[in-house]
């Protein structure tokens, strides 16, 4: 199984793969605490968006609501902690299986009635609009009130209550961002992995060699809310607090997913390039625009925006398919 | 905006506002500035505030209101002999990831206070920020009781919690229903389903009790914050046949509200607001006639303090036809506070500004009751709620007494009997 | 609660859904024909707000009157947008479309609030807050003249594509994107000129609107939400299911606002739309998929 990750990967990505990890793992020693919090960033966005891909860049199954899942985990977590003072690793034998049913739930209702392509996008949006609302008025996590968990002074890091500082928070994020493009690269290599490719291709043709498309299309939306909702409760210790407004909301959804679009659907490097990309475009914009003296607001969306736009016009299939061919990698995954 | 020189040193430096950029676009804006914040000098080294504030995305027009509040506050520093302040403006695009990675930026780049940032859960993340690094932080607007019983040591909030408003709100209710010998028997409460909403909701049944209050809350109805259309919940609410209004809403909300009001042809006795909206000036000048009569009792300015003279004339100076809000009024009184703890601490070591912001005691201010000062949670507890209400276009203060200038027009005139 | 109070919301709720329909028009028009789906569909519709506002502020013409010249306006928008930026992605798969047009829904949100500012803006005429009374019947007059003018916009959409040539080489493409490539018909012009006429109806659901909102910046991404939730509801591509589905939500919300808590209107809306979805996930009015 260990010697079939690696199968067909060339030297090259070897080598490019140690020296990004060295590199991470090295970061904090000489980053600033600004850049050490664009790197979590970075991280939670690379780590969402691989989960994300699952779904979509390998069984096709365009999801627009994986916000749902980040914020199942997080209030799933985040409320276990404040009422039981339950941790977030015991949380997350909750938080998964909370998500991994809403996920099951929505891939029960679009794939037995054949709903697909935009319709599904449309269902996951309208699934997670109905728990904004829903947690909106639900006591239990304080409703639209905000649900804070109580902050630890910052003396030491408790890994096991996730109470302490970001740095911690970054190397959790960065061995499970790890431990996720491992995974997913081995999914890739199993005859799930295959199975999925083939529903993405032509799912009728998938069907009728004999795959039982429900069940794989199940399994992918399953795995997907399942990985998605740890980053929910990292968020959730994170931040502190939740407000349903933030966490369930749209532009959360959206934000999420444009990182492995940008970077290569279906593809296990796009989702990091992405997220690296767009984060780092962002605060890049951010200082450009302050070095020139522009001080107004809303000109930075604008340029990120443009930006956007070139690279989708550019290169359709994302960065990472025309950046590997560019440095002479093979991209065998896609 | 060119580079100023060190001689007329103000504290504007950093930021090209809309206006200007616009005006001039490329040119000014391009010229501003090469380095990233001008370092002005003046007498002694500048305190550098951050201030981070929503002015893009959902929140912007508050943020920009707020900014307001940020631009006039240099002069007026230097007539109270206050030292410099050189502000380092930071967008926080209304999102609690930006909020958090730019406050780590400006404490990078050597910011010693932080201010802002209007929003509950993107305060609390700043909240987090400072206090992690040691950098104070005071909050110039944000009502989510939480944030201050974290056993905060570095986080100062100059802004009553949603209690506090309601305590205060009730007190100035009753103030008034004795000056104008009447009293509403039952009110429908509407409130906005949004943070503060809900925080002013869950705090009604606790508080309303203690004042013996002389009307009865019939019903309660909740809306929703992205809401269209709000004709259902006015047929609602007259349907009750209460014959007052309570009220927590936002700006648009309060607009759409009155219209409904107006076309459903529903006038209550009274509308009394908890929140933003009914006094602001986009409602006045949008409703014209209509927008006269509601109450709102709110975090205020005390209009006889002197100190709210000049603010008033400075922002109407900065931007005529703005008229004086609590969104200035908290921001100027933040950055007040940190001017006046630099000046007692006389350094701008964290923990020294920190001590000194929490032995505040500014008298000669611009809100409401005693003056500023902090209680052991980093809150100012002492802080009084206004009664203000729309008259011809114009806001007067009519409770409580001490801080009044005008008696409550009572009860509301009908929408129907307006010309 | 009386009847008549059941009777007002329910007649309210029927007239903003007809101008929500409208709106939600658009979307399907571009759906149907050219298989995009339009995520930039409310930015739009604020952008049709803000000339309308414009147009007011400077002129004072009425906003029921500017109707057509800024439909007209947004029609050539579309029609640019189709023909120089969307054309190349029509065979490109969803999620390329989707992030292509929320970078273009980005860009016109900020773009407007450095042009405008981000306070509300609203025009006021002559009739805005008129009510007509019948009975204990009280009709909101802007609603009604907007649901007048928007069920006027969608019959003579209609009229055009059936009786019009170019509106049946359009059906004819939408039909049958080979078919049409091979009896020689311009399909890109077409395809653009669908995509006018869709930005087109929603510049005019805008102009409506605009009596009966305030617009911000921000405005546009409930907008294009609600016109997903209306158009998957009544049936992507029909022209009836629009309209249909906007008042089915429109009703649906304010009845379940005014029954249950206003504040859990928009989950009844959902609602409805994962209903829809599991039983005729075609849409009410929406063909049979293939």
């Amino acid at each position: 199984m260990f010697a079939r990750l690696f199968e067909n990967v060339s030297r090259r990505t070897l080598v490019l793969l140690g020296v990004l990890l060295v590199g991470m793992f090295g970061a904090p020693l000489v980053a600033s605490d600004y850049l050490l919090t664009v790197l979590i960033l970075i991280l939670y966005f690379a780590y969402i968006g691989q989960a994300w891909n699952i779904m979509m860049g390998f069984a096709g199954q365009l999801s627009l609501g994986h916000a749902l899942y980040v914020g199942l985990g997080a209030y799933t977590a985040a409320a276990l902690y404040v009422h039981f003072g339950i941790g977030p690793w015991l949380g997350l034998l909750v938080a998964v299986p909370v998500a991994a049913l809403a996920g099951a739930f929505i891939g029960f209702l679009a794939f037995r009635f054949k709903v697909g392509g935009v319709y599904f996008a449309i269902l996951t949006i309208a699934v997670a609009e109905f728990a904004r609302v829903g947690f909106d008025h639900l006591s239990w996590t304080k409703g639209s009130s905000g649900l804070f968990l109580p902050v630890a002074q910052y003396t030491h890091n408790d890994l096991w209550l996730l109470r302490g500082q970001p740095v911690m928070f970054y190397y959790v994020l960065l061995v499970a961002t790890v431990l996720a493009f491992v995974f997913c690269r081995a999914l890739l290599k199993s005859r799930i992995g295959y199975f999925w490719l083939a529903i993405r291709e032509d799912e009728t043709a998938a069907r009728s060699a004999g795959i039982d498309t429900f069940r794989y299309k199940m399994i992918a939306v399953v795995i997907s809310a399942s990985m998605t909702s740890f980053a929910g409760v990292i968020y959730a210790f994170y931040y502190n607090n939740l407000f349903p407004e933030q966490v369930f909301h749209i532009s959360r959804s959206i934000e999420i997913i444009l990182g492995p679009i940008v970077g290569g659907v279906g593809t296990l490097f796009g989702p990091i390039i992405g997220a690296f990309l767009l984060t780092g475009m962002s605060e890049t914009l951010i200082a450009a625009l302050a070095a020139l003296g522009v001080d107004l607001p809303g000109a930075k969306q604008v340029f990120y925006g443009i930006c956007l736009l070139l690279v989708i016009m550019a290169l359709p299939d994302g960065v990472w398919p025309w950046l590997s061919r560019r440095i002479g990698l093979t991209e065998r995954e896609k | 905006m060119k580079r100023k020189s060190p001689s007329n040193s103000q504290t504007k430096t950093a930021s090209v506002s809309r206006r200007t950029f616009t005006v001039g676009l490329g040119a000014a804006g391009f010229t501003a500035g090469i380095a990233p914040f001008n370092i002005v000098r003046a007498q002694g080294a500048a305190l550098k505030v951050g201030v981070l504030l929503p002015r893009s995305g959902f929140q912007a027009g508050i943020g920009q209101d707020c900014q307001r509040g940020v631009d006039i506050t240099a002069g007026l520093l230097k007539d109270m002999g206050l030292p410099n302040l050189q502000i380092m403006n930071a967008d926080t695009e209304t999102s609690v990831d930006v909020a958090r990675s730019r406050a780590e930026k400006l404490i990078g780049d050597g910011a010693q206070v932080l201010m802002g940032a209007f929003d509950s859960g993107q305060s609390s993340a700043i909240a987090q920020v400072a206090e992690q690094k040691g950098i104070p932080y005071i909050i110039n607007i944000a009502a989510a009781p939480p944030i201050t019983e974290q056993g905060y040591k570095f986080v100062f909030r100059n802004f009553p919690t949603a209690g506090m408003i309601l305590g205060g709100a009730f007190t100035a209710q009753k103030e008034i229903f004795a000056a104008v010998g009447a009293a509403p028997k039952t009110a429908v409460f509407l409130h906005v389903n949004d943070t503060f909403g809900t925080a002013m909701k869950g705090g009604i049944g606790a508080v309303m009790p203690k004042f013996d209050m002389p009307y009865k809350i019939v019903e309660t109805i909740a809306y929703d914050p992205a809401a269209r259309d709000l004709s259902v919940e006015i047929s609602k609410a007259k349907a009750t046949g209460a014959d007052s209004l309570l009220l927590v809403s936002r700006l648009n909300d309060a607009i759409l509200l009155t219209r409904e009001m107006v076309k459903q042809r529903w006038s209550p006795m009274a509308i009394m607001s908890m929140g933003p909206g009914w006094y602001e000036d986009q409602y006045l000048k949008t409703l014209g006639k209509l927008s006269d009569g509601p109450l709102s009792f709110v975090p205020w300015y005390d209009p006889n303090k002197p100190l709210s003279k000049k603010l008033e004339a400075a922002l109407a100076k900065a931007h005529p036809g703005v008229s004086l809000n609590t969104n200035h009024v908290y921001t100027f009184e933040a950055l007040l506070i940190a001017a006046d703890a630099y000046k007692r601490a006389g350094s701008a070591d964290p923990k020294a500004l920190a001590d000194a912001i929490r032995a505040t005691k500014i008298t000669d201010n611009v809100s409401p009751g005693p003056g500023i000062q902090f209680d052991a949670k980093g809150q100012n507890d002492k802080l009084k709620i206004s009664a203000i209400q729309n008259r011809g276009g114009k806001l007067v203060t009519v409770a409580p007494k001490e801080a009044a200038n005008a008696k409550a027009e009572w009860p509301l005139k009908p929408y129907d009997k307006r010309a | 609660m009386t009847f008549d109070v059941y009777l007002n919301v329910a007649v309210g709720g029927l007239l903003t859904g007809l101008v929500y329909g409208l709106m939600a028009l658009g979307l399907s028009v571009i759906f149907g024909v050219v298989r995009v789906v339009n995520f930039a569909h409310g930015e739009m519709m604020t952008i049709a707000m803000y000339i309308a506002i414009t147009l007011f502020q400077a002129l004072h013409l009425d906003p029921l009157v500017m109707l057509v010249p800024v439909a007209a306006v947004l029609f050539c928008l579309g029609y640019a947008l189709q023909a120089g930026i969307i054309n190349p992605f029509i065979t490109r798969p969803e999620h390329s479309q989707f992030l292509l047009l929320v970078a273009i829904a980005i860009i016109i949100i900020n773009v407007l609030l450095i042009l405008f500012g981000p306070d509300a803006q609203s025009v006021q005429t002559s009739y805005s807050y008129d009510s007509f009374q019948v009975g204990k019947l009280i009709v909101d007059a802007t609603k009604l003249y907007a649901a007048g003018a928007a069920l006027a916009v969608a019959v003579a959409l209609y009229a055009f594509f059936r009786f019009t040539a170019i509106g049946t080489a359009i059906r004819a493409c939408a039909d049958n994107y080979t078919g049409a490539l091979v009896v020689g018909l311009d399909v890109k012009h077409l395809y653009a000129l669908t995509f006018g006429l869709g930005a087109a109806c929603v510049g005019a659901a805008g102009v409506m609107l605009v009596l009966i909102v305030d617009v911000t910046p921000s405005l546009g991404p409930a907008y294009t939400l609600l016109a997903f939730v209306i158009v998957i509801t009544g049936g992507l591509g029909s022209m009836p299911g629009a309209l249909i589905g906007g008042v089915l939500i429109g009703v649906t919300e304010a009845m379940a606002g005014l029954i249950f808590t206003p504040s859990a209107k928009s989950m009844f809306a959902f609602g409805i739309l994962v209903l829809v979805l599991l039983f005729r996930p075609q849409g009410i009015m929406g063909k049979k998929a293939a």
